[in-house]
């Protein structure tokens, strides 16, 4: 088993350690290019929406992860730095001679310093400690701003929220940004941009040393660097890009409210990059696109989407900490040894009985539902295109016998899912 | 004088009732060294649960069931759920509790649906206990005073008197030696962790009528519960107890007098810039105390984390 990883120069790894450019830089490349092409294949203006909207997440999430994955700092509050950068961005669309003087494209950069000064006070004496003591701070803190927001009318614009209008500014070589899919192509620009600064700062020593600091903050000190200024860079280069992706959200919907900055949307970013996976760079990016979809199209089909994702999340915390990126990655080692192939059977077997079973399962939730809040007199329900009367026994019983059937063959093939796994994992040839 | 007792009264109830919730997030705390984001929300389940046995068999019953099945829940959770992700580290651990706040508040949401539960005190409790020049005490407030002051008493007194408390301080200490002398560690950090959950249920049962059973209740008591571990320091119960009765009595006195910023930064010899609703300075100027009274807790502790990081009662490396 000693020899599972030896090095083989066909394989992209020892390429890359040989020093060539062309695989670092491929998936951006191709993001890049399925960037541009995406609203070509979406063309509906609600695609163009929710891609703008997932454009946002993405950058948020992945500057949330500096701090969460990178930093290991837990934090509470930190929609505070986006709210507060989108904030600025709308005064500053809303002063008039000043706005135009400077184009669109321009303005994140102020809601992302925005956003860094505030992360640079508070980070003054919330980064002293990680851990516990680093999430209360951020929650009291978060809090604070975000009761402030009700009470400072004049920079928040108390309950209704403040709005502006962003094609005041200077045209950028002619554009306007009246249009959505202009304003697109301006957010994926931002995103790239950010996204690729943030790779490179978790390349940079700094952030090689926050890694350091997050897995052995006392060692790193024996070392000679100061566990507090990392993880106090880590914060303030943190609500730099929180602050950007704020500024985006201004520019996108021009308004902004007290609902940009509480509690809840700071666990709403936890819980995107929580599942798409804090371990990798690119799970927060996974995590933003599922979770945006997830909140845009599932809350479109069930009242209980918030109860389905409370499950997936806790499960996903107790059982697969790694998160979505977690999960890929896990199939890097079967992969390398080309045997990636025969995990697909016993998959389809497993995972597909099991999706039955959440399905099956969902079905039982949303029936129950029905049966307990509908109004009075209303028995009749759609689920997965069937209309049927939820108050009698046939749909229950079908929905019992596919829950039941479904996890059961799950369960019966899950042997043989083991046992494909441990081959596909094992080199040829090894003795067992 | 007289409206100063009928709030320090009202600052009291709401004082003890936050000290039932920290008391358990606290000695948890101590315990395992992990928050319990999820704390509030047995205070929430405490209430729902008595809610709905009160209507079977009266509310008595529930202060008496509804604790218990909470504690169970949440020895439940700790030996299924807490356990098991212990061995990632304090953080997912954190984000554990984060997610399981989140989940039970949409169980919550889907079992007895989004509207405010008609959960009322006892009959028995419903009159006026005394009246202080024309300001009525309910009997309700000086009952929950009292259940609150039974459970403190009852608390330090297994903490500190009874051998079953000894163990468990022992095992806070030193895990590694109490369990070399035979005891079940875990078990006592299990049964901790319910007794921690119960509390916080026997306060969701008393609370619950008064301040309101509703889907939101944990989110809004969830983050002033732990402003107040970490103002008392984190892992002291005396912290817990001072910390809590600092917070009821604060957020009551600011909300019954009217103070206003203006007459403050008048008296400090600043002028009020005129006209006032085109300065910059007119949300400062127009701020009064009740308006402020719910923040106030979360800039007592942002003071107390630069000033004193380690809380009023807390010990220095915590």
């Amino acid at each position: 088993m000693t020899d599972q990883f030896t090095s083989d120069p066909t394989k992209a790894a020892q390429r890359m350690r040989a020093g060539s450019m062309v695989i670092p830089l491929m998936p951006w490349g191709i993001a890049a290019v399925l960037l541009m092409v995406l609203p070509f294949i979406f063309t509906a203006n609600s695609a163009i929406t929710i891609m703008n909207q997932m454009a946002i997440t993405i950058i948020f999430a992945l500057a949330y992860n500096m701090l969460l994955g990178q930093g290991g700092m837990l934090s509470f509050g930190h929609a505070v730095y986006a709210g507060v950068g989108g904030f600025a961005c709308v005064h500053i669309m809303n002063m008039d001679d000043f706005f135009a003087g400077i184009p669109l494209p321009v303005l994140p950069i102020f809601g992302g310093l925005m956003g860094m000064g505030l992360a640079t006070i508070v980070g003054s004496f919330s980064t002293r400690k990680a851990g516990t003591v680093f999430a209360m701070i951020s929650l009291g803190v978060g809090e604070l701003i975000a009761a402030c927001s009700v009470i400072i009318v004049a920079f928040f614009g108390g309950e209704e929220g403040i709005s502006g209008d962003r094609t005041y500014g200077m045209p950028f070589f002619g554009v306007e940004f009246l249009q959505q899919i202009e304003v697109y192509y301006l957010i994926t620009a931002w995103l790239l941009i950010s996204a690729a600064l943030m790779y490179l700062y978790s390349r940079t020593p700094l952030g090689r040393m926050a890694n350091a600091v997050r897995d052995n903050p006392e060692r790193a000190e024996f070392l000679g660097f100061s566990a507090r200024w990392v993880r106090f860079f880590s914060f303030v280069a943190s609500g730099f890009f929180a602050g950007v992706a704020g500024a985006l959200f201004a520019v996108n919907y021009e308004i902004l409210t007290e609902e940009n900055l509480n509690t809840t949307q700071s666990g709403l970013i936890l819980l995107a990059t929580f599942l798409g996976g804090v371990g990798f760079f690119f799970g927060p990016i996974l995590g933003a696109i599922v979770f945006t979809l997830v909140q845009t199209v599932l809350s479109l089909q069930t009242e209980l989407w918030g109860f389905y994702l409370g499950i997936v999340f806790v499960v996903t915390v107790m059982f697969f900490p790694g998160g979505l990126a977690g999960l890929i990655m896990m199939h890097v080692p079967a992969m390398r040894l080309g045997k990636l192939g025969r995990l697909g059977i016993p998959y389809l077997k497993t995972l597909g009985a099991g999706a039955v079973g959440c399905l099956g399962g969902a079905a039982l939730i949303e029936m129950t539902f029905h049966l307990r809040h509908a109004s009075a007199g209303d028995h009749s329900m759609t689920l997965y295109w069937i209309t049927f009367d939820s108050h009698t026994m046939l749909p229950w019983i079908v929905a019992i016998a596919v829950t039941l059937i479904g996890f059961g063959v799950a369960r019966a093939t899950a042997p043989a899912l083991a046992e494909a796994w441990n081959d596909a994992n094992t080199p040829d040839g090894t003795p067992r | 004088m007289d409206l100063i007792l009928v709030n320090l009264i009202d600052g009291l109830v709401t004082g003890l009732l936050l000290f039932m919730l920290s008391a358990g997030l606290t000695l948890i705390f101590s315990m395992m060294g992990v928050l319990n984001f999820a704390h509030a929300s047995f205070y929430m389940l405490g209430a729902y649960f008595a809610f709905q046995i009160s209507l079977y068999i009266g509310f008595w019953m529930g202060l008496l069931i509804a604790p218990l099945v909470v504690g169970v829940l949440g020895a439940g959770v700790e030996r299924y759920g807490l356990r098991r992700v212990h061995q990632y580290g304090h953080v997912p651990e954190l984000i554990f509790t984060f997610g399981l706040a989140l989940l039970i508040e949409e169980v919550v949401q889907f079992i007895w649906g989004k509207n405010q539960m008609p959960y009322a005190t006892p009959e028995i409790l419903q009159f006026t206990a005394f009246s202080i020049a024309g300001n009525s005490i309910p009997a309700y407030k000086i009952f929950m005073i009292f259940i609150s002051i039974a459970i403190f008493i009852g608390l330090l007194y297994v903490l500190t008197r009874t051998r079953v408390g000894m163990i468990i301080q022992a095992a806070l200490t030193y895990p590694k030696t109490v369990e070399a002398l035979g005891h079940n560690v875990p078990l006592i950090f299990m049964g901790v962790f319910g007794v921690g959950t119960a509390l916080a249920g026997v306060a969701g049962v008393i609370a619950g009528p008064v301040l309101g059973t509703f889907p939101g209740m944990a989110f809004v008591l969830g983050s002033i519960v732990f402003v107040t571990i970490v103002i008392g320091g984190l892992g002291s119960l005396w912290g817990a107890l001072v910390a809590s009765l600092l917070i009821g009595w604060i957020t009551t006195f600011s909300k019954a007098y009217n103070l206003r910023m203006e007459d403050l930064l008048t008296w400090a010899g600043f002028t009020k810039p005129e006209p006032i609703w085109d300065s910059a300075w007119r949300d400062l100027w127009s701020i009064t105390s009740p308006q402020i009274a719910d923040i106030l807790p979360y800039i007592l502790m942002v003071l107390i984390l630069i000033f004193r990081p380690y809380g009023l009662f807390g010990k220095r490396d915590a």
